[in-house]
């Protein structure tokens, strides 16, 4: 049984009581020692859930914990957290590079240290973390259902945070022709296997997909002792981090074959080799550039999905750009009170914006338990040209602004990803024809998120309720 | 002589590009091991002195930061993060790894605890805390 705080737990015995009287059951059996055992068959079967919070937040990654810490410290007590592996840290676990932290703490630290340092301020604040614990099922009630070894529990909330991460794409969703012998891995399982489990994947590697995940392996198995004989990439740029193609590419040698794939692989049993080829520009294979390469190993860094299967149970929509939750700028979800932060609302490629994003939606949390969410009208925002996605989705404005003078002078950030790379450009807000924001770039690239703000206050001119935000992108030569 | 670098320094990744001048007027490929003073470096393209000190030092003396894990001998399956307190030559990485390899710890770790004393100038420590 999950363990209530007791607080809560008292509120329930309380609950027992009361039945008790009104249904003149034996008062005596109530108060022997079984009431623990009596009191769960009477949830289980009486009542939608066992136990009650204020706010539970879903993953104990870097996003989960922050939420957690901004809601505490936004007032409401009374948070817990449930993570389904046996230790916090979410993927950052495995990230043992380093190269976090720069923008948030101001210092370079590794995937550990970052997940540690926020370990640290959830057990400073006394926030419980039920590790081993995962969530099966969530309605928008904000009744959530977990599984741990002790069995299964329902949870009520008042607020619910989101923050269950991503996970890889693989192989099936890419359909890469040939044999399927053993030794190809996605980018993320193999970073598992070797750095926390020490494992040894293979000596001769191949690596399709050019994202940070893809390069910091390229490296680390270089260092490792294995030979990479290439890194493939089917776009005719790299996502990857910049300075990722210098330190784990450049530094080893290992090439780099832009708008190129992998056509097909070969070998019974283990892998013995694939045949990589260039595509063009409908990504279609260029027969004469086929070329063999003897390898025992490929890693297929492809891409990640946010985790939403549990998101869509409670019916919240999902945007078909993020495939992440359609969300507001306190990163509220269409169903009231519930929330969502970092990868299962967005892929973020800096755990320090992971961070940020979930400090707002834990405050946001913490607002809305406290009553303090009043958001009257809802404004679209909406990608122009140049611009692959915005979030927040939805704006929510208070009608009446003198009332809350403090939010009307607030600052709304949004957050988005351009279509292509870039060179000098300008970024363009507006709300219907009035420009809110510009913003001149040097470079832009579809890796990079991009951030630009507006003020609160200039969409209360807004004169007709269906006008949109749009982000507009325009390049200057 | 003019080169062409990519910070590493933060995620911007700054184009950097690099002019090294010899006193003596001679284009030489190859760096004096930063000690002596007859050459100067000139560098563009930095958004921050951080940039700077980073392209005179890759031109003079590459270094990087060696990060790795190590078998836990008391733990079944249990590996511990650990890095280079300090960022190594470049040419000394895979020299690194090997003593990372052969190197074993005993539970407990605790973040920042120095794994092996002194290896080119620096220590490797943990960055995780295994209990
Ligand atoms: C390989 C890799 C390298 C990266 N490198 C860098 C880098 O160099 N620098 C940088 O700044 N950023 C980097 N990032 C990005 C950054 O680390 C991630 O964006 C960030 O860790 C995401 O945090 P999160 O909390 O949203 O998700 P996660 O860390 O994935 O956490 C989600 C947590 O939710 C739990 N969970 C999921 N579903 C359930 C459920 N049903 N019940 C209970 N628990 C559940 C999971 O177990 C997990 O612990 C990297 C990311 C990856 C994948
Ligand atoms: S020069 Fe400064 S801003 Fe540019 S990448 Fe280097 S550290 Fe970052």
């Amino acid at each position: 049984m999950i363990d209530g705080t007791d607080k809560t737990k008292n509120k329930d015995k309380e609950n027992f009581y009361e039945y008790t009287k009104k249904e003149s059951y034996q008062q005596e059996k109530v108060e022997n020692e079984n009431m623990e055992i009596e009191k769960e068959l009477y949830t289980e079967h009486n009542k939608e859930y066992d136990i009650e919070h204020d706010i539970v937040v879903i993953g104990a990654g870097p996003a989960g914990m922050a939420a957690a810490i901004s809601a505490f410290d936004n007032n409401v007590k009374d948070v817990v957290i449930i993570e389904r592996e046996e230790k916090p840290g979410g993927i950052l676990k495995q990230c043992i590079h380093n190269g976090f932290g720069l923008h948030k703490l101001g210092r370079e630290l590794t995937g550990p240290e970052y997940a540690a340092y926020y370990e640290k301020m959830v057990n400073e604040r006394n926030i419980k973390i039920y590790c081993g614990t995962m969530v099966i099922d969530i309605t928008k009630n904000k009744i959530i259902t977990v599984q741990n070894k002790d069995g299964i529990f329902k949870i009520k909330a008042k607020a619910l945070i989101l923050a269950m991460g991503c996970r890889e794409r693989s192989r099936g969703a890419l359909n890469i022709p040939g044999t399927r012998p053993s030794g190809i891995f996605s980018a993320g399982t193999a970073q598992k296997l070797i750095n926390c489990k020490g494992y040894s994947v293979g000596k001769k590697v191949v690596i399709l997909g050019s994202g940070d995940i893809g390069l910091i392996m390229a490296r680390r198995l270089s260092l490792e002792g294995a030979k990479v004989e290439a890194v493939c990439e089917i776009m005719p740029y790299s996502v990857g981090l910049k300075r990722n193609i210098t330190q784990c590419l450049k530094d080893f040698n290992i090439p780099l074959y832009l708008s190129t794939t992998v056509a097909e692989i070969h070998g019974s049993g283990r892998l013995e080799g694939v045949t990589i080829a260039k595509v063009d520009e409908n990504r279609n294979i260029i027969e004469e550039t086929k070329k063999y390469i003897p390898c025992d190993t490929l890693l297929l860094s492809v891409g990640l999905i946010p985790e939403n299967e549990l998101t869509k149970n409670a019916g919240i929509s999902i945007d078909n750009f993020t495939n992440g939750a359609i969300v507001d700028e306190n990163r509220q979800t269409e169903q009231s009170g519930i929330f969502a932060c970092g990868n299962v609302l967005q892929v973020h490629d800096l755990v320090d914006y992971v961070s940020d994003e979930a400090e707002i939606a834990g405050k946001g949390a913490a607002d809305y338990v406290l009553n303090k969410l009043n958001g009257q009208i809802i404004i679209k925002t909406v990608p122009g040209n140049g611009v692959r996605y915005v979030l927040p989705q939805r704006i929510n404005l208070i009608y009446e602004y003198n009332k809350n003078r403090e939010d009307y002078k607030r600052e709304i950030s949004l957050f988005f990803r351009v279509t292509k790379p870039f060179g000098k450009i300008k970024y363009t807000v507006k709300l219907g024809d009035k420009v809110l924001n510009t913003a001149i770039r040097l470079k832009a690239s579809p890796g990079e998120m991009e951030k630009i703000t507006i003020k609160a206050n200039d969409l209360e001119k807004i004169s007709n309720k269906d006008e949109k935000i749009t982000v507009n992108l325009e390049e200057l030569s | 002589m003019e080169r062409e670098l990519t910070c590493i320094i933060c995620p911007r990744g700054c184009n950097l590009n690099v002019e090294v001048n010899y006193n003596d007027g001679s284009n030489k490929n190859k760096y004096n091991n930063g000690y002596s003073k007859n050459y100067t470096i000139i560098v563009k393209g930095n958004n921050c002195p951080k940039g700077e000190q980073y392209a005179i030092d890759e031109c003079i003396n590459p270094k990087r930061t060696v990060t790795s894990s190590m078998r836990v001998s008391n733990r079944k399956d249990t590996m511990v993060s650990v890095k280079t307190e300090k960022n190594i030559d470049k040419d000394k990485m895979f020299k690194t790894m090997e003593y990372v390899r052969n190197t074993r710890v005993c539970a407990p770790v605790k973040i920042g605890e120095v794994i092996i004393k002194n290896i080119f100038g620096t220590n490797i420590i943990a960055t995780e805390n295994i209990d």
